[in-house]
């Protein structure tokens, strides 16, 4: 930033001051320009459901009962903060989130190192290994639930039978990791997509001077390609939590939530409290108690954790 | 450079030898880690596929049948169901909304990186908290906007709900291959008089084209799969293919091998444009390939 | 120079390509105005010189996929109605017409619904009465509908929505199982009878369970098998004074009952067993007993089923009271907002005309008639031949269930295994959480009733005011 003001300050001293000023506007609204649209847009569109969902959340109505909705202030959110199923979901959430994300990220990491590198039928593999990514969600769990994790039929447990071990219910017995298992499964490539661009945009001279130079694989990959991906990682990982914070599918379709609540999440609970309940406007106040928290989980995260919003890394404009 | 020579001269005469066996059997070991690793990944799909050439009734057996005559029955089922408008709706809602999504995020990521606002962490800290609200707590409210401005059951909202949806990753992923174009570029570009459209479209947009496909593909696969907001507010002109694939789950009956045949097709087109798109992903940016 | 031509070359490519990027984005945001245009116009059903378009939104079973196949049949008939549908699974239907219908937002013209929101959505003015479109309809014989559920489609006399099919319960078992095991199955069994049975036949080393039982979560899933068992203990959800009853001895000792036949006697992961995981265990020969809904019948005789011809059917098994079976259908129902009411009684009048049933039986097969709606059904000899296991077995439970007297002690409220309230698929579903935890080991089932008692209280004292 300081290095384009400091050239328009040195001309500026030979311009008379109005029309300093006028170029440094235009300038400012040369910046902005690319960016309106996409803000407008996004502003209108999200905005107002946000708006409507605050609103709601300040009336209690029951869909499935006749009668409108009638005002309650704020004893939705009374409601919300004296429901402990309320703070259990937000265990899970964070809980499902944590473990997901962090093992998507690794996973995700090995298999783009794994594709950085030439090898015969590359392309295919990459196209198995992003296949997950493209199943519709509810398919995915399906699959993860009846064909993979079934104590009768699944893949997993007749594995488990070859090798002479005894059937578990994965569903049953570790319902936490069987939905975690499906999340991983579905989000690994989305980590890899955006880490293997990363590595693919590293330059390879570098690289090549390290080898050269006698420094191990693992070396240069530690010094040189790691710091190169920082950004990417960041990337990935904020990016994976905000959707992983969000899954739904998974739990609807392998746990529903249970046994008991052991898995269910925010989302999962504002669907039961929406779709079950009919209650908009408990099921409004939860979606603002969640953006709420996440907002400032998010600001406290980026602040202190990514390099995005501490150093001024933007590009050398 | 001192060091390579001086160990060049202790090595014996240079009979230009291919790789090693130590180099090759790395580069086996690494094929056979990766392909592996694509297998693995890829096997519960595979199994989807081979479900759905099952019949019904033997779609589920304790140990699991690799052998079984192959049957279209399911396939039979399901293009009978009409797949085609769910389709076309489904092409439709995605293509175009990718399209305005890139229209929009490219400028905008622009100008969060390469000549960034003044604002721009506000700016980036704002398109990712539309992402934080949860889509079930504020469906009934946007059912019932939808439905005052008479725009339930039809494309143009998904397109615009996708695109909203999809943008703050748009933006974001953009940025970062934005970041990437060497400071080198721009200046020359600069340098010789470019203004912003030719900055972007000839200097800018080349380098990271890697980035826009993989940046396209992802909102491709999510626009794709979005299926809350096509059940909710779609139902006989605009439902999407997730809508009709949902349609096969039956609480009483069995459907597994019906869906996975449904899934199958779904998945067809998608997995067509990660085909195409990582190609893309392999071409690498074209500085790496100078110097 | 030589950095600056090798941008220029790729350039001129990525120009192009940009120039036809462009240009699309500018044609969809085109595309996309007059698409609005469009969209917007239709409201309501279309409805013009050419006729009407329905919009029918019904549940994803197998039956309801038989009316799609057949609707060329009804478009023949009836040149002018067009029909669309929307095909969705149970929950999801349920959440969508429910929203629909309670907003009062016109979405469709016939919305399928069942015996728990009938009655209730009569009371409240949103579907209308049906009464004189049926007496207008000749030969539509509502008289043929099996009483029993002929009145739990009914408010104040008259019906509010028509039957597509219905269903009872009763237990499916293996006669070649039991009589190698030299076991008998009475023609009135009891639990405590079916639970001997169970232990006998139970076979974990051949992979065999005893009884299947649902232990999912959903207030259609594990609470419906669970109520019967609850009623016929003689336990009861509300006293008549609206105080929740689900730490009661006699709930408890069924509910204790229930989780205990499923754990040592039932099929691995019951946790996680819905009807389809249940058919399936049962249809490849890993069950001996399975209690469920009497539609799962056409799935174990379907032709390619392994225990074809193998099964017979025991009524619902009691304790306390004559019968047990639950009672449920699926019905269709015209919305008070739809402006095509008399298009929309004409397709739902043949959907569910014995018309129909015939139409299905000649060109699907005798054994997928609808089953559960009309006795003349249970008269067709091609059906009495192709079903006959289960047609009787299946009136004789449906014929029998009683949704306005289901337990022992009087209660408030109607329904075999839900209760007819507008909270019960939120109370209903909490509960059958806390019992897939107990079914699942992670809680006690004192305490799993004990978390449901609590739920209970807050619906109670609603109900109370």
């Amino acid at each position: 930033m300081s290095a384009t003001a400091a050239p328009a300050q040195r001309v500026a001293t030979r311009r008379p001051r109005g029309a300093e000023e006028a170029k440094a506007r235009r300038e400012r609204w040369a910046r902005r320009g690319p960016l309106l649209p996409a803000l407008i847009f996004l502003i209108i569109v999200t905005q107002i459901p946000f708006v409507l969902t605050v609103f709601y959340s300040l009336f209690s109505w029951d869909l499935a009962k006749p009668g409108s909705p009638h005002w309650v202030g704020l004893s939705n959110y009374g409601a919300v903060f004296t429901d402990p199923v309320f703070f259990a979901a937000v265990l899970h959430t964070v809980e499902i989130t944590f473990i997901s994300v962090g093992i998507a990220t690794l996973l995700g990491l090995g298999l783009a190192v794994l594709l950085d590198r030439a090898f015969v039928g590359r392309a295919i593999v990459r196209t198995l290994l992003i296949s997950p990514f493209l199943i519709l969600p509810t398919a995915a769990g399906l699959i993860w639930k009846t064909t993979l994790l079934d104590p009768t039929y699944g893949i997993v447990n007749w594995i488990i039978r070859i090798f002479g071990g005894t059937p578990v219910a994965f569903v049953t017995a570790q319902p936490m990791a069987s939905v975690i298992a499906t999340v991983v499964w579905q989000w690994t490539p989305f980590e890899m997509l955006i880490l293997l661009a990363g590595l693919q945009s590293m330059p390879r001279d570098v690289l090549e001077a390290a080898r050269v130079d006698g420094a191990s694989a693992l070396a240069s990959f530690r010094e040189l390609t790691l710091p190169h991906l920082r950004s990417y990682l960041e990337l990935g990982i904020l990016l994976g939590a905000i959707y992983v914070v969000n899954t739904f599918d998974a739990i609807y379709m392998v746990t529903q939530g249970g046994p008991g609540t052991e898995t269910t999440n925010l989302p999962y609970y504002i669907y039961q409290r929406a779709f079950l309940g009919f209650e908009v406007g408990q099921s409004a106040a939860l979606g603002v108690v969640t953006v709420v928290g996440t907002l400032i989980v998010a600001s406290v995260a980026l602040r202190v954790m990514f390099s995005i919003f501490i150093e001024d890394n933007t590009a050398k404009a | 450079m001192a060091t390579v020579a001086a160990t060049a001269t202790r090595r014996r005469p240079r009979r230009r030898r291919g790789p090693g066996l130590r180099a090759r059997l790395s580069s086996v070991a690494w094929a056979t880690l990766a392909w592996f690793a694509g297998i693995v990944f890829f096997f519960p799909v595979l199994w989807m596929v081979i479900t759905s050439f099952k019949p019904e009734a033997a779609a589920y057996t304790s140990n699991p049948k690799f052998d079984f005559s192959p049957t279209l029955s399911e396939y039979k089922q399901v293009f009978s169901a009409g797949m085609g408008p769910f389709l076309a709706n489904s092409a439709i809602a995605t293509v175009l909304s990718v399209l305005l999504v890139l229209a929009l995020a490219t400028p905008a990521a622009y100008a969060l990186s390469l000549r960034p606002v003044g604002k721009w962490r506000d700016a980036l800290f704002f398109f990712i908290s539309t992402k934080m609200l949860p889509v079930v707590a504020a469906i009934v409210p946007i059912y019932l906007a939808v439905r005052e401005v008479d725009m339930l059951d039809s494309i143009p909202t998904l397109i615009i709900l996708y695109t909203a949806m999809n943008l703050p990753i748009a933006v974001w992923m953009m940025r970062s291959f934005f970041l990437e174009v060497p400071g080198e570029i721009l200046e020359a570009a600069r340098m010789d008089g470019a203004d912003l459209r030719h900055e972007l479209t000839e200097v800018v947009l080349p380098v990271v084209a890697p980035g826009l496909a993989a940046t396209a593909l992802i909102c491709a696969i999510f626009a794709w799969n979005e299926f809350f907001f096509a059940v909710n507010l779609t139902s006989i002109r605009a439902a999407t293919m997730p809508v009709f694939l949902v349609g096969f789950v039956s609480s009483e009956g069995l459907f597994w091998a019906k869906l996975a045949a449904a899934a199958t097709i779904a998945s067809v087109p998608v997995l067509i444009a990660g085909w195409v798109a990582q190609r893309q992903l392999v071409r690498g940016l074209s500085m790496g390939a100078i110097k | 120079m030589v950095r600056r031509s090798v941008f220029r070359s790729g350039g001129v490519v990525r120009r192009s390509v940009l120039r036809s990027g462009v240009a699309c984005a500018l044609g969809a945001a085109a595309l996309a105005l007059t698409g609005c245009s469009v969209a917007g116009a239709g409201g309501g059903a279309g409805s013009g010189p050419h006729g009407v378009a329905l919009r029918v939104a019904i549940v994803s079973n197998p039956q309801m996929q038989d009316v799609e196949m057949l609707i060329k049949y009804f478009e023949r008939e009836h040149p002018n109605i067009k029909v669309n549908f929307v095909t969705l699974p149970e929950n999801q239907s349920r959440a969508t017409v429910t929203d629909a219908v309670s907003t009062h937002s016109n979405e469709f013209d016939v919305v399928m619904i069942s015996n728990y929101e009938t009655p209730m959505w009569a009371r409240y003015g949103w579907i209308t009465n049906l009464q004189p479109y049926i007496a207008r309809t000749k030969g539509y014989d509502e008289n043929d509908f099996i009483p029993s559920i002929r009145k739990s489609l009914s408010y104040r006399g008259a019906m509010y929505s028509v039957p597509f099919y219905g269903e009872s319960s009763f237990l499916a078992y293996r006669k070649d199982l039991f009589a190698k095991a030299g076991l008998h199955m009475p023609a009135h069994p009891t639990w405590p009878q079916v639970a001997a049975f169970a232990k006998k036949l139970d076979d974990k080393k051949k992979g065999v369970a005893g009884i299947c039982l649902r232990g999912d979560s959903g207030w259609g899933e594990n609470l419906a098998p669970l109520d019967t068992v609850i009623n016929t203990f003689g336990g009861r959800w509300f006293n008549m004074r609206w105080q929740p009853q689900l730490t009661s001895p006699s709930v408890e000792r069924a509910v204790r009952f229930y989780v205990h036949l499923v754990r040592n006697y039932g099929e691995p992961g019951p946790g996680e067993a819905g009807f389809s995981e249940c058919a399936t265990n049962y249809e490849q020969g890993n069950a001996a007993m399975w209690y469920d809904a009497t539609s799962a019948a056409g799935t174990l005789e379907a032709k390619g089923s392994p225990v074809a011809g193998k099964n017979g059917y025991a009524p619902a098994p009691v304790l306390k009271t004559k019968h047990s079976g639950w009672l449920y259908t699926w019905s269709l129902a015209i919305p008070k907002t739809s402006p095509a009411k008399r298009a929309a009684w004409q397709f739902i009048s043949w959907a569910t005309s014995k018309a129909y049933i015939k139409l299905v039986g000649r060109k699907l097969g005798w054994s997928n008639l609808p089953p559960g709606s009309r006795l003349s059904t249970y008269r067709i000899p091609q059906y009495l031949k192709a079903a006959k296991a289960f047609a009787k077995p299946t009136l004789t439970a449906i014929e029998s269930a009683d949704p306005q007297h289901p337990t022992v002690k009087p209660v408030p409220y109607t329904g075999v295994q839900f209760l007819d309230i507008p909270e019960f698929q939120d109370l209903g579903t909490r509960v059958s959480q806390q019992i897939t935890a107990a079914i699942a080991g992670g809680e006690s089932v004192k305490s799993a009733l004990q978390a449901s008692q609590q739920y209970a209280q807050d619906v109670g004292k609603e109900h109370r005011s």
